[in-house]
C-alpha cells in the first residue's frame, strides 16, 4: 500500500514557540513534523508520513475562527495530504475547539478525512464529536504515549478509506450515529431478554440510549434594573493581589469570594489574575478588563442598577473538572440567593 | 457554572469571547466580548476609550437581563 501523506495541526505551545504569551500567534505551516508529531510518526511506522505541520496560537484561532480556518485550508492544500490529524488537545479548551473546528473544515472543504484527540470534558468534544473522529484521551499530555497509537491506527484506516469500527473498538468518542446490522435474535426476543435481566437486577445494555439534554431553561428577566441587585461571577481567575486563598492556576479545586465594596476601580496594586490558561499581562494591569467593577460601581452611583453585590465569586476555568465547577456554582448560587441577588453577570476568558 | 446558578431562578448573562463554548455550556443569555485575555477591555486603546467599550458591553449585558428569552440567545 502507498505511504499516506499526513498534515498535522498543533498549537503554539506544542510547537515550542511559547506559552500563553504567544497564544496570539497567527497560522503558519512548516515542512515535516514538529513536537507531538514525533510520537504519531513513530506509531505510523512506514505506513504514513507527516509531510507538514500547521501551527496556530490557541487564542488566535478562537478569536478569528473564520479567517484562521481559511488561511489554514490554503496552507494545507498544496501538500495534498491523504489524511489530516489535529492535536491531541487533551483537556486544553481553546486547543480542543481549534482542533475540532479545523478538522471539520478540512473534511468538508478539502474532502480529506481527519482525526483528533481530546479528553471527554474538553469543550471541543460536544461541539465537534458528531462531525469528527475524536480519540478519547486522558486529561494531560502524559497520555500521549497511549493516545498516539490509537490515533495512528484510525488515521491509517481512514487514509485508506477502510471501514471504521465501533467507538469501543477504535477508541473514539461516540458520534451519535446508528448503524444497521443483522442481529441473531429478533427484536421481541431481545426486548424480553432485556426485561428479564432488568427484573433479575442484572446488567443489560439498552439498544437505544436516550440522549441527555443537560439544559436549563432561561430564568425570567428582571423587571427593573434600578431596583435590582447585580452580582459578578467569573471563571477568569481575578483575585486580590497575592491570591490569598491560593486558587490553582488550572484544574481549580476551589473558588474565592472577595469583598469589592471598598473598590471603585481595580488596579494592578490590588487585584490580579490567578488563571494560567491565558496571557495574564492585561488582566494583571487592570482587572476591570475581566470583571467590570469600575463601570458597575458607576452605574450603581448613577442609579442605573439598584446595587452591586459587595462580593464577587471567582475561580479559574481552565482544565477545571466539570464536577468541580458545578459544585462551586451550587454553593455560589445559595450564597447569591441568601443575599437577595437578582441577576448575575458571569465573565469568562 | 452558568447552569447551576440559572437553575435557582436567577438570570445569568454570560460575557465571553468564544460564543460556541458558551453555547455548549448552556448559557441562555450570551454577550460576545472583545478577546480571550481581555474580554472587557482593549489594551491597544486609551484607558478612557477602553472604559467606554466596557461600559457599552455591560449595558448590553444588563439589557439582556431585562429581556425574556425562549432559549439560548446571543446579544450581538
Amino acid at each position: 500500500m502507498k505511504k499516506l501523506r499526513v498534515v498535522h495541526y498543533i498549537n503554539q505551545f506544542y510547537a515550542g514557540i511559547g506559552g500563553e504569551e504567544k497564544a496570539d500567534y497567527p497560522p503558519e505551516i512548516r515542512e515535516g513534523l514538529i513536537g507531538p508529531g514525533q510520537a504519531l510518526q513513530a506509531a505510523f511506522k512506514e505506513e504514513a508520513e507527516i509531510v507538514a505541520t500547521v501551527i496556530c496560537g490557541d487564542s488566535y484561532y478562537n478569536e478569528n475562527m473564520e479567517e484562521s480556518k481559511s488561511q489554514i485550508l490554503e496552507m494545507i492544500r498544496p501538500y495534498q495530504p491523504d489524511i489530516f490529524v489535529a492535536g491531541p488537545a487533551f483537556n486544553a479548551g481553546r486547543y480542543g475547539v481549534a482542533c475540532g473546528d479545523i478538522t471539520s473544515h478540512v473534511q468538508n472543504e478539502l474532502h480529506i478525512p481527519g482525526v483528533t484527540g481530546m479528553y471527554v470534558e474538553n469543550p471541543g468534544v460536544d461541539l465537534y464529536k458528531k462531525e469528527v473522529y475524536i480519540i478519547e484521551t486522558k486529561n494531560s499530555a502524559a497520555d500521549m504515549r497511549k493516545a498516539a497509537p490509537k490515533m495512528a491506527k484510525l488515521v491509517i484506516k481512514l487514509g485508506h478509506h477502510q471501514e471504521v469500527g465501533s467507538p469501543e473498538e477504535e477508541h473514539y468518542i461516540k458520534r451519535g450515529l446508528r448503524k444497521n446490522y443483522f442481529a441473531d435474535k429478533r427484536g421481541s426476543e431481545r426486548a424480553v431478554d432485556m426485561l428479564l435481566a432488568k427484573l433479575r437486577k442484572e446488567k443489560f445494555d439498552t439498544e437505544y440510549p436516550m440522549p441527555s439534554f443537560d439544559r436549563v431553561s432561561p430564568s425570567p428577566a428582571i423587571k427593573d434594573l434600578s431596583q435590582s441587585k447585580i452580582a459578578i461571577v467569573t471563571s477568569g481567575g481575578i483575585v486580590p493581589k497575592g491570591n490569598p486563598d491560593h486558587i490553582e492556576s488550572s484544574s481549580a479545586s476551589k473558588y474565592g469570594t472577595y469583598d469589592i465594596s471598598q473598590f471603585d476601580d481595580l488596579t494592578d496594586q490590588d487585584h490580579e489574575t490567578a488563571h494560567g490558561g491565558y496571557d495574564p499581562v492585561f488582566a494583571n494591569e487592570d482587572s476591570d478588563r475581566v470583571i467590570p467593577v469600575d463601570v458597575l460601581k458607576e452605574m450603581e452611583k448613577e442609579g442605573m442598577i439598584g446595587s452591586l453585590h459587595p462580593y464577587f465569586y471567582t475561580t479559574t476555568g481552565n482544565g477545571t473538572a466539570v464536577a468541580n465547577a458545578k459544585a462551586f456554582a451550587t454553593e455560589i448560587a445559595i450564597d447569591l440567593k441568601n443575599h437577595g441577588v437578582d441577576a448575575v453577570i458571569l465573565t469568562s476568558t | 457554572m452558568v447552569k447551576e446558578i440559572e437553575k435557582t431562578g436567577i438570570p445569568v448573562v454570560h460575557m465571553c469571547t468564544i460564543v460556541p463554548i458558551s453555547k455548549t455550556v448552556g448559557a441562555n443569555r450570551i454577550v460576545p466580548t472583545v478577546a480571550i485575555p481581555h474580554p472587557l477591555g482593549n489594551p491597544s486603546l486609551t484607558m478612557a476609550e477602553e472604559k467606554e467599550i466596557r461600559r457599552n458591553l455591560v449595558l448590553k449585558a444588563l439589557e439582556a437581563l431585562t429581556i425574556e428569552v425562549e432559549g439560548q440567545t446571543v446579544f450581538e
